[in-house]
């Protein structure tokens, strides 16, 4: 009783209001070190875009002291009108929008553009965490499940309807969790498996499998989905290990022969011998259903077929359906293509964090992003200048602190007393995580090229205070938990 | 609430997937920014561009500190591709003087990646070298109008007087030699070809400084890096000081004109080359800037062959010139002596062997035999010395110490002047003769070479330095070009003294034998009349008409200059080489020429020798 006499802001987790503090400092300095020319050392000045920075991590940061005095009923309170709201916001923009390189995303207000997908994902965080929250709801009941999703595909489409894919990706990041909430392990197995699939199907597609005429994307994939089954019998029928055994013991038999034959005799296009090897294996399962009445076993049949149905459209997607940049793009970052536009920014963002060495050309140094080598080089790619100027140690300890921070937050999340609190800390630790995998991932050359901002990093308003927004809310939900 | 408490365990689930994506990305880090340096040079390729500051060469001055050889600023017009738009190709070809099919040609030439595999659209490339500064102030008034042109500042060589093209020599592009063998050189850099500019390239090129510019993504410059730091300021070349007088060789190349030959002057107390002059010669003032190529070339071609620095270069019979040696080689080994007297009977006999002399009293003593060049005395004083069997055994013997003592005095090999493409002329050995004769030969069988004839060659530059021998009584140094490095010294091999095998005292009978040729013998015409000179003819036998040769020097005491003429085809040394040679020894000692002098140059230098057919 007595906390409650104590101004929240006092009780704000320590460790994260840290952490947050370091993250903002760092930021801005790669921004003074991204956006400025040589011999230029105007930081302070609001012409600048590091003084503009500075403005806006002042007013980041007195919005968060703000949402410290509100009271934390409010957040629960109000989370169906603030996510309405957006919604409507969101569905203007396009109209209200000017066109900023392709995208209708920003609205002005005055001198300052703020962008209303960044403030999105709070308000759906809020409006997840109210839903999951209510008593009876949970996640590994389909219904429910449905709803939640909905919840979180009307901003996605909404924003895709900006044409800012990244921003609405980003949405996908909910999915973490509605995992921690009870949603069924396999749909995460699922996505993995899809984007495995996708990875070696399209990354090797024209590379020929020697002795044979089969891909080996297409040879791999087929192998992995033989695998995957036998991997998914061994775990749901511990008991019946006759059927994991046959199935692998053909398998391996039917790979001998077709390649053998192939390799030795005439080469063939092995995936066919693979092709009719599965099917036969998806008819020995149902066979098994139909004999035991396990359902399993039809689930099991069933992500076999919907494996390699997914394998043959998304070659057929890709080829398609897909825009030509976006196919170049995907072809590009899998490395079937080497497109000079599209691995330019990739290639000279490698170059710049790769020029960095261990400690870094020092503060205000780096060639690559100050001589504009590098695209976005303070917004999507601020991170080549972390890795250019401040080396191997710099860009790993931003790393770290990142980490530092998401295992924080879990701990925070899990300590929560309410399901709404809790939900919201994994929201805003799963939005944070997927922006780090992403574009950090983007920088490094190993995810797709994506355009979404660093949290506390990339230059700009709406990104800060969105991030801002989610981190205090959190906090302000966690100083006022009830002691378990 | 319940329900939470199964699931829980799924938060390590999702800290593993956090921490395996921040490990991930580490690695990654490692890999690129600390397993290979290639990142590093690629982005320093891209954001570095070498600006090269190019040093001003050196400049060459006369003994008397009359500048010679000096620099001129040119330029060089770029093009920078990306930029050039709109320009005016009419207005443009008509200012810098060429054709629109030229600037075509141009053009497509740079852009053409084989013939030119550095191409940047973004970085200046070159469209047209060393324009010189008049034709240049033209085009910088409308460089503005020429969006993507740039100017360059280069220099080139420009000469105080047409004179000396073959020991000053020229500078010209550098070739793939020259940059395999020195890395300074880039494609493009200037060498020193020939001449001085050659042999003291490393000291009249200074050092080229270097400022280290970024270039962002548009190729723009950015400033310097690290604000000049790392950048390095040019050194300009060090002037040269050369031995050369100015007038002197202005003189020697005046009476040299319409005639094949070469004049070369000593100072015998230093060794250093006061006049050096080869003729035919031309105007270094051709081999500079767009046109040297074409020049170079033509001068190649020609059957006189202008580019040889006869000097040098040319290595003639020395003819009686060379007698000197012999007296004093004799004088020395003890085959003559200044009170004996030979016969000559119209000529040297023996055994039948006759070889021919002009009139003069006989029997001949020393001093009378240099006087009026006996033959015969020499053929003698070979014999005897080659005959003398209790002191050297054998011919073969005899002909080594007599090949020794020539080498020492200058003859036989190189004597290392400071130019480049000297020969070293030709002093039989034993070896030689048992070779060409089967091993049975004898004094006679190469008597010839006791007069200077037969195998034996030398260049005008060994003569003269026999010359400053004589002069100097008994020692020389190397003949140079330089008087003076600046900042620096001449090479020690110039400033050591070179003794030869013969004593002194017998330096001063041979002394006294070209005065007394002076005063009443065969160069009585390099009589003058304040100056004692001292001198020698020599008339070479040769396929056509002789050559004309003459070496003196003068005062008799206290020598200031020895010098070497020779005149092809110019018939007795007397007709041609001894009147030049009194003419620059005047010129030279006096600082100016006497009215009958001045007279006597004029008629020299119109003296015109025909060369029919031409061939050596």
């Amino acid at each position: 009783m007595r906390d409650n006499h104590i101004n929240p802001a006092f009780r704000a987790d320590g460790w994260v209001l840290l952490l947050f503090v370091c993250l903002l400092i760092f930021g801005w300095v790669s921004v003074c070190g991204a956006s400025h020319s040589f011999g230029e050392l105007d930081f302070l000045s609001f012409d600048s875009r590091a003084g503009k920075q500075l403005l806006w991590i002042s007013c980041a940061l007195g919005l968060g002291a703000i949402i410290l005095m509100f009271d934390d009923h409010y957040f629960d309170m109000m989370a169906d009108l603030v996510y309405w709201i957006i919604m409507l916001v969101l569905f203007v923009t396009p109209f209200l929008a000017h066109d900023i390189k392709g995208s209708k995303s920003w609205i002005s207000l005055g001198p300052v553009n703020l962008q209303p997908a960044e403030f999105a994902k709070c308000a759906t965080a809020l409006m997840l965490s109210k839903l999951i929250g209510q008593n009876g709801f949970t996640l590994n009941v389909r219904a429910h499940l449905f709803k939640a999703s909905a919840y979180v595909l009307l901003p996605l489409l909404l924003i895709v309807l900006q044409k800012e894919t990244g921003s609405a990706l980003v949405f996908f990041a909910f999915f973490l969790m509605f995992y921690r909430e009870g949603m069924s392990g396999s749909i995460l197995f699922c996505a993995v498996a899809a984007v495995t699939y996708f990875i070696i199907g399209i990354g090797y597609s024209y590379d020929l499998l020697p002795g044979t005429t089969a891909s080996i994307g297409e040879f791999s994939v087929l192998l992995l989905i033989w695998l995957f089954t036998v991997g998914l019998l061994k775990v749901y029928h511990p008991r019946q290990p006759e059927h994991a055994r046959r199935i692998l013991s053909g398998g391996v038999l039917l790979h001998l022969l077709t390649y053998g034959f192939s390799s030795l005799i005439l080469p063939f296009d092995v995936s066919w011998g693979q092709l009719i090897g599965l099917t036969a294996m998806i008819v020995y399962l149902g066979v098994q259903w139909i004999g035991q009445r396990m359902r399993s076993f039809l689930l099991i049949s069933i992500f076999s077929i919907g494996s390699i149905g997914f394998l043959y459209a998304s070659d057929y997607a890709l080829n398609n359906v897909l825009k030509e940049y976006q196919r170049t793009r995907i072809k590009v970052l899998l490395g079937v293509e080497e497109d000079r536009d599209a691995s330019y920014n990739v290639n000279q963002s490698k170059i710049a964090i790769g020029s960095g060495g261990l400690q870094g050309k020092g503060f205000m140094n780096g060639t690559q992003t100050k001589l504009d080598y590098v695209p976005e080089q303070d917004t999507d790619f601020i991170f080549c200048t972390v890795g250019e100027e401040q080396g191997f140690v710099g860009a790993s300890v931003v790393l770290l602190l990142f980490l530092a921070l998401i295992l924080r937050l879990i701990l925070l999340a899990e300590r929560q007393t309410s399901t709404f609190g809790r939900v919201f800390g994994y929201c805003v630790l799963s939005i944070l995580l997927f922006h780090v995998f992403i574009n950090i991932g983007m920088v490094l050359g190993l995810a797709p090229v994506i355009g979404i901002p660093l949290p506390f990093f990339s230059y700009g308003g709406s990104s800060l205070w969105g991030f801002t927004l989610l981190l205090f809310i959190f906090l302000r939900i966690d100083a006022g938990r009830k002691k378990r | 609430m319940p329900k939470d408490y199964s699931y829980e365990k799924r938060k390590y689930t999702i800290a593993a997937i956090a921490t395996v994506v921040i490990v991930v990305y580490i690695i990654r880090l490692f890999s690129l920014q600390l397993m290979s340096d290639d990142y590093r040079k690629s982005a320093d390729s891209n954001a570095f561009r070498k600006e090269i500051i190019y040093p001003s060469r050196g400049l060459i001055h006369d003994r008397n500190g009359k500048l010679l050889v000096y620099n001129e600023p040119s330029y060089n017009i770029l093009v920078t591709m990306q930029d050039q738009r709109g320009v005016d190709t009419l207005d443009f070809c008509r200012t810098v003087g060429i054709t629109k099919e030229e600037y075509i040609e141009r053009m497509a030439d740079i852009k053409d990646s084989k013939k030119h595999p550095g191409y940047s659209r973004n970085t200046p490339q070159l469209f047209m070298s060393q324009i010189p500064a008049r034709e240049f102030s033209k085009f910088r008034e409308k460089l503005f109008r020429f969006n993507g042109f740039s100017a360059e500042k280069r220099s080139v060589r420009r000469y105080a007087e047409s004179i000396g093209a073959h020991f000053l020599g020229d500078v010209g592009e550098v070739n793939q030699t020259d940059i395999d063998s020195d890395s300074y050189y880039k494609s493009g850099d200037y060498i020193g070809k020939l001449g001085v500019e050659r042999s003291y390239e490393k000291v009249l090129r200074g050092e080229k400084g270097m400022r280290i510019m970024l270039r962002d993504v548009h190729g723009r410059t950015q400033g310097h890096y690290q604000d000049g730091k790392y950048d390095t300021e040019a050194k300009p070349g060090r002037n040269l000081t050369l031995g050369i007088d100015l007038q002197t060789q202005l003189l020697a190349e005046r009476l040299l004109e319409n005639k094949l030959g070469a004049i070369v002057a000593i100072e015998p107390e230093t060794g250093e080359v006061l006049c050096m002059a080869s003729a035919p010669s031309y105007d270094p003032r051709t081999m500079v800037g767009r046109d040297r190529g074409k020049h170079h070339r033509i001068l190649m071609q020609h059957p006189m062959r202008p580019l040889l620095n006869r000097a040098i270069s040319g290595t003639y019979p020395p003819g009686s010139t060379f007698k000197m040696t012999q007296v004093l080689m004799g004088l020395q080994e003890g085959s003559i002596d200044p009170h004996v007297a030979f016969p000559c009977y119209h000529g040297f006999n023996y055994k039948g062997l006759h070889l021919g002399c002009h009139g003069h009293t006989t029997p001949t003593p020393l001093l009378s035999a240099i006087q009026t060049s006996c033959n015969a005395y020499f053929c003698w004083n070979l014999l005897r010395m080659f005959g003398n069997r209790p002191k050297y055994g054998n011919v073969q013997t005899a002909m080594t110490r007599w090949k020794d003592h020539l080498v020492r005095m200058g003859f036989g090999y190189k004597l290392g002047i400071d130019l480049p493409g000297e020969r070293r002329g030709m002093i039989p050995n034993a070896d030689y003769y048992d070779k060409a004769y089967k091993k049975s030969w004898n004094a006679l069988t190469v008597i010839s070479i006791s007069i200077g004839q037969g195998e034996v060659t030398a260049t005008p530059l060994q003569v003269a330095n026999l010359c400053a021998t004589i002069a100097n009584r008994g020692f020389y140094y190397v003949p140079h070009m330089t008087r003076r490095v600046q900042g620096g010294r001449i090479d020690t091999t110039y400033t050591r003294p070179r003794h030869t095998m013969v004593d002194r005292r017998w330096y001063e009978y041979a002394v006294e034998g070209m005065r007394r040729a002076v005063l009443g013998g065969t160069c009585r015409g390099a009589n003058l009349p304040d100056i004692e000179v001292c001198g020698k003819t020599g008339t070479a036998q040769n396929r056509g008409q002789d050559h004309s040769a003459f070496m003196g020097f003068a005062p008799m005491h206290k020598p200031k200059i020895a010098l070497c003429v020779y005149i092809e085809n110019g018939g007795f040394g007397a007709d041609f080489a001894v009147p030049i040679g009194s003419l620059i020894i005047e010129q030279y000692l006096t600082g100016k020429l006497s009215e009958a002098s001045r007279k006597k140059a004029e008629l020299f230098q119109h003296r015109i020798i025909k060369y029919g057919n031409y061939a050596r």
